[in-house]
């Protein structure tokens, strides 16, 4: 927490979680889809559900996804900006469970050219962010980061793979977790970094035996 | 971020320099930023404030038709001379529905601390620098004076309302806005932080119950009692009126009251005027509508 968190962010109204926090969902999930969406069916769960529209979440989610940030003042307008851009959307309510965040989402996206990602995002409060799961695989990060995610086969020698290209780069590992589906399936590795990945390092991975999927998310 | 008002007093005595540059040398470091820029970045929000209140639209209503249109309504009645305020409260009042109202409107504002209590500051500040011409480097300053007592509440209490009740969102705002307005008037470190630990107590154990847990009723009004609560709690600090009670020790008081709160009275939407017949009729008719559209 930084004096800019007290006295700010600057943001459209009314609520840092329901709106501010929609937003940032909406913002990290574009970026892990790496293209201009064209269709997102979302999944209100819980408050987001509950008084979501009275907050403008459903607003704020469309916006984050046509890659408005928090503070522009399009955000209550943002259903008709995603008509003028030919992003498909719609909304229907969903139980993510008792151990998921009162206030979560969950977003199918496709991409024009076809790429699809599947998201589940929750606003932990303050309009700070957690992505809980990246296509039905379980994730924890926040967006606060240059992060990477490999969907790997469960397999010794990727977590070194994934490791020592980051060393070779210069780039320090902040946070890193390792999820999998069960013994001998999928996994998936998470690692929030200190640097920007460049573009290289996460190519050679794409092209490495028992890697399925790279996703990066930059701050750029 | 300083831990207690007292060390930070502490400090302005030791080196001899204002609260703010304190608060701010203290960020910096920690940010690895340099003062400059977040002097700008500082400017920036307050500059943001200023626009809050100016793109206020009298004409608009909140989505669910809860709030809005209130603020003109005050400004009628001033301007016609009829309040029971001065010139300067009636501005405050007036001020603190604007910006309140705009945020339910979906409109850009600045969450000092939050979004919900976004109108305290603005409402006492920018009607000060109205009233006095402070130039513009004064209320960047001010700010930091805000922002370093709302990083002690954030640390020692809570500034969110499901946490701490009402008092966490509207009590910081005010008292954050009360030291920023002893700073801008001239008070001492110490006044400024008994003008925060004044504001504080004066409305500890203010319960959060929004109607249908939307950030409009009762949250826009309270943003009046906030900033009024404020501008009392200056001028006692000013006069030389200070807490019987250790500033730090009101906000651990605040953390401890907010604490006992039954979980309906934190943000649920369930307790206080929430939970009246008209709250729960107007949570069934916003539900309903949210199922159809």
């Amino acid at each position: 927490m930084n004096i800019f968190d007290v006295v700010g962010p600057v943001m459209v109204g009314p609520s840092s979680s329901h709106t501010a926090g929609a937003v940032r969902i909406g913002n990290v999930s574009r970026k892990l889809l790496g293209e201009e969406p064209a269709e997102a069916k979302i999944g209100l769960h819980g408050s987001f559900l509950a008084t979501g529209a009275g907050h403008g979440t459903d607003r704020a989610l469309i916006a984050g996804l046509l890659g408005l940030s928090v503070d522009d003042y399009r955000i209550p307008d943002s259903f008709s900006l995603a008509r003028e851009r030919g992003l498909h959307f719609s909304f229907h309510p969903v139980d993510l469970g008792e151990n998921a965040h009162p206030n979560s989402a969950k977003l199918e996206l496709k991409s024009r050219s076809g790429r699809e990602l599947e998201v589940v995002g929750a606003s932990v409060g303050g309009g700070r962010i957690s992505i809980r799961e990246l296509d039905g695989l379980e994730a924890n990060f926040s967006g606060d980061y240059p992060t990477l995610i490999v969907h790997n086969l469960d397999q010794p020698g990727h977590v070194a793979e994934v490791t020592s290209m980051l060393s070779h780069k210069g780039v320090n590992i902040a946070t890193m977790q390792l999820y999998r589906s069960g013994r001998g399936g999928y996994a998936v590795m998470i690692l929030e970094c200190d640097q920007e990945i460049p573009e290289e390092g996460v190519k050679w991975l794409e092209h490495l035996e028992g890697v399925v999927k790279v996703t990066y998310y930059s701050l750029l | 971020m300083y831990k207690t008002l007292r060390e930070i007093e502490e400090d302005c005595r030791k080196e001899n320099l204002p609260f703010w540059k304190l608060v701010q040398r203290d960020d910096c470091h920690e940010e690895a930023m340099s003062e400059e820029d977040s002097f700008e970045k500082m400017r920036g929000i307050y500059r943001a404030m200023r626009e809050s209140d100016e793109r206020y639209d009298k004409n608009l209503v909140s989505h669910s038709g809860l709030v809005g249109t209130d603020a003109e309504k005050v400004r009628l009645r001033r301007e016609a001379g009829k309040l029971l305020c001065d010139d300067f409260t009636g501005h405050v009042m007036e001020r603190a529905l604007r910006v309140a109202e705009s945020n339910a409107c979906m409109k850009r504002i600045v969450a000092a601390p939050t979004a919900g209590s976004c109108g305290v500051m603005p409402a006492v500040l920018l009607t000060m620098q109205d009233r006095f011409q402070f130039d513009e480097d004064r209320m960047v300053e001010a700010l930091y004076v805000a922002g370093g007592i709302g990083g002690v509440i954030a640390q020692r209490a809570s500034l969110a309302g499901a946490e701490g009740g009402c008092q966490a969102e509207i009590g910081s705002a005010s008292g954050m806005a009360a030291g920023a307005a002893v700073y801008l008037l001239g008070g001492s470190a110490d006044a400024i932080t008994h003008a925060c630990a004044i504001a504080l107590a004066s409305i500890l154990g203010l319960v959060c119950d929004p109607v249908a847990g939307l950030v409009e009723v009762p949250c826009v009004k309270r943003n009046v009692i906030g900033a009024m609560n404020a501008v009392t709690s200056c001028d006692m600090a000013m006069s030389g009126i200070r807490s019987r009670i250790p500033p730090d020790e009101v906000i651990d008081a605040m953390k401890s009251v907010g604490r006992a709160l039954p979980e309906e009275l934190r943000e649920t939407g369930r307790g206080g005027l929430a939970g009246t017949p008209t709250g729960v009729e107007i949570q069934k008719k916003m539900h309903g509508r949210q199922e159809k559209s």
